[in-house]
């Protein structure tokens, strides 16, 4: 059992999510940071679909009721078991009634912690994520809150320690042109792929807004909903581009410009941070 | 229809009108499921139809473009939901009002009405229910509500739609239903699934 001391600003369960669903309207959801759950759950010997913590800027302390292992991977910052530093992505093995404590993310936006035998909460269509659009899944931990620890699988991981990513301050980006680019000027998709754009502090786990050169509309008029992918760059009526992440909505109506090849990175930029776009063109 | 690239993984098939839409979702649905197409999502829209999770797009494309366009004609073959509805709607009047008739002639041209559901969207179990004759869109209200209770049967544009759970919407309310549409513990769990045909019955 994994017992909340200190939620934080947004600690939510994660796992890879629940595709296949988009025709009934429920979001994909999962894990913003994909490559960093997969490499926590590798890390305590989980398959890579277990689920684990997704645990935003703020941090979060947990206790654990048996003797486990963790992991942290993702975003920088202090990491101690009852008091003593430990390392980041590597396993860690802790104590039965242990404390956990990650500490505020130094760099980065979301850490995730992994325990060995995964987070047990009910599947919800498949998946434990937390899609904070829909509702489906566990509610965002609040302070007091219980976690089932599934049973471990003894299986030792084949990764011991792995160097953590940079965050730089400048974010390359690539995207592809389209499906919509055409409902934009020729100079707009020209503004897109050359001048840079700002991480806006107003980004959840459905998008990440950005605020640069206004993306100026060649058409007139609304575009009829479509089905919309993760990593789709939207332009609402504003002209500041919008990026979608796993809780976005399945369809919508703003004209999407261009499609973002891997929104990982995305997912840990802070605001402030610089993105640039660039091709490949289409 | 013609076929457009979007990012790496998904391809978007564009329709002419929603009859072909859902002649094209119910196609690609068939093919799925007779193992000559592998994608993650079919998601129908109001004039398009999404695949993701395609591993070569480019040859999806091709593949799909050989195939003959399937026939809009006789599509309307889903299985009949008939959603017991009150019509009691705080936007029942302004609805009648809009379209010139008394409200009991608003409410029979609404249970004379077969639905089918085009697509989903904007919540879970939500349905953009298809079917009303051209001239009869009604605009959005100016200015959402902040709540609109679970099971509100609605009008927007050329849509109806029922919302599964309370959530802010701009829809005009016309009545409500006790009907759950969408169950996670259920199979499937929305009610009203793309192709399925819809009456909203006056109880």
């Amino acid at each position: 059992m994994i017992q909340v001391v200190r939620a934080g600003a947004l600690t939510t369960v994660q796992d890879l999510g629940r595709p296949g669903w988009a025709h009934l309207g429920v979001p994909r959801s999962g894990a913003l940071d994909g490559p960093a759950l997969r490499l926590a759950n590798r890390l305590v010997g989980n398959a890579e679909t277990a689920a684990g913590l997704e645990i935003t800027l703020t941090g979060c302390r947990l206790r654990v009721t048996r003797t486990t292992t963790v992991a942290v991977t993702g975003a920088y910052g202090p990491l101690r078991v009852d008091g003593r530093a430990a390392g980041l992505g590597q396993p860690v093995a802790v104590p039965a009634g242990a404390t956990v404590d990650i500490g505020a993310a130094s760099h980065g936006v979301r850490r995730y912690l992994a325990v060995g035998g995964g987070i047990d909460v009910p599947p919800v269509l498949g998946s434990r994520s937390t899609d904070t659009l829909s509702g489906l899944g566990p509610a965002p931990l609040t302070d007091g809150d219980e976690l089932p620890i599934g049973t471990a699988v003894p299986t030792p991981s084949t990764v011991h320690f792995t160097p953590g990513r940079p965050t730089p301050d400048v974010l390359r980006l690539a995207v592809r042109l389209g499906p919509r680019d055409d409902w934009f000027t020729t100079a707009a998709v020209g503004t897109l792929l050359s001048t840079p754009y700002t991480v806006s502090p107003v980004g959840n786990r459905v998008g990440a807004r950005l605020a640069g050169a206004r993306l100026t509309r060649a058409r007139a008029g609304e575009l009829p909903s479509e089905g919309i992918v993760l990593g789709a760059v939207q332009v609402p009526a504003d002209g500041q581009p919008l990026v979608f992440l796993a809780d976005h909505p399945t369809t919508g109506g703003y004209p999407v410009i261009a499609v973002v090849d891997d929104v990982a990175p995305l997912a840990q930029a802070r605001p402030g941070t610089t993105v640039l776009f660039h091709g490949p063109q289409r | 229809m013609r076929i457009r690239e979007v990012g790496a993984g998904a391809l978007l098939l564009e329709c002419d009108d929603g009859a072909q839409v859902e002649a094209w979702r119910a196609e690609l649905w068939r093919q799925r499921a007779a193992g000559r197409l592998a994608a993650t999502e079919i998601v129908p829209a109001a004039r398009t139809v999404l695949l993701d999770g395609l591993t070569d797009p480019a040859a999806t494309a091709t593949l799909i473009a050989g195939w003959p366009p399937p026939p809009a004609a006789g599509t309307a073959t889903g299985t009949l939901v008939e959603i017991p509805t009150r019509y009691d709607g705080p936007d029942l009047e302004a609805v009648a009002g809009h379209w010139g008739v008394p409200p009991a002639e608003a409410v029979r041209r609404l249970t004379d009405t077969e639905f089918q559901v085009a697509f989903a969207g904007f919540a879970p179990g939500f349905a953009y229910l298809r079917g009303l004759p051209e001239g009869w869109e009604v605009p959005r209200l100016a200015t959402p509500r902040t709540v609109v209770p679970a099971g509100s049967v609605a009008l927007a544009g050329p849509y109806a739609g029922i919302y599964p759970t309370a959530s802010p919407g701009g829809w005009r309310l016309v009545g409500h239903t006790d009907v759950t549409l969408f169950d996670v513990h259920r199979e499937p769990p929305a009610l009203l699934m793309p192709g399925t045909r819809v009456r909203l019955v006056a109880r």
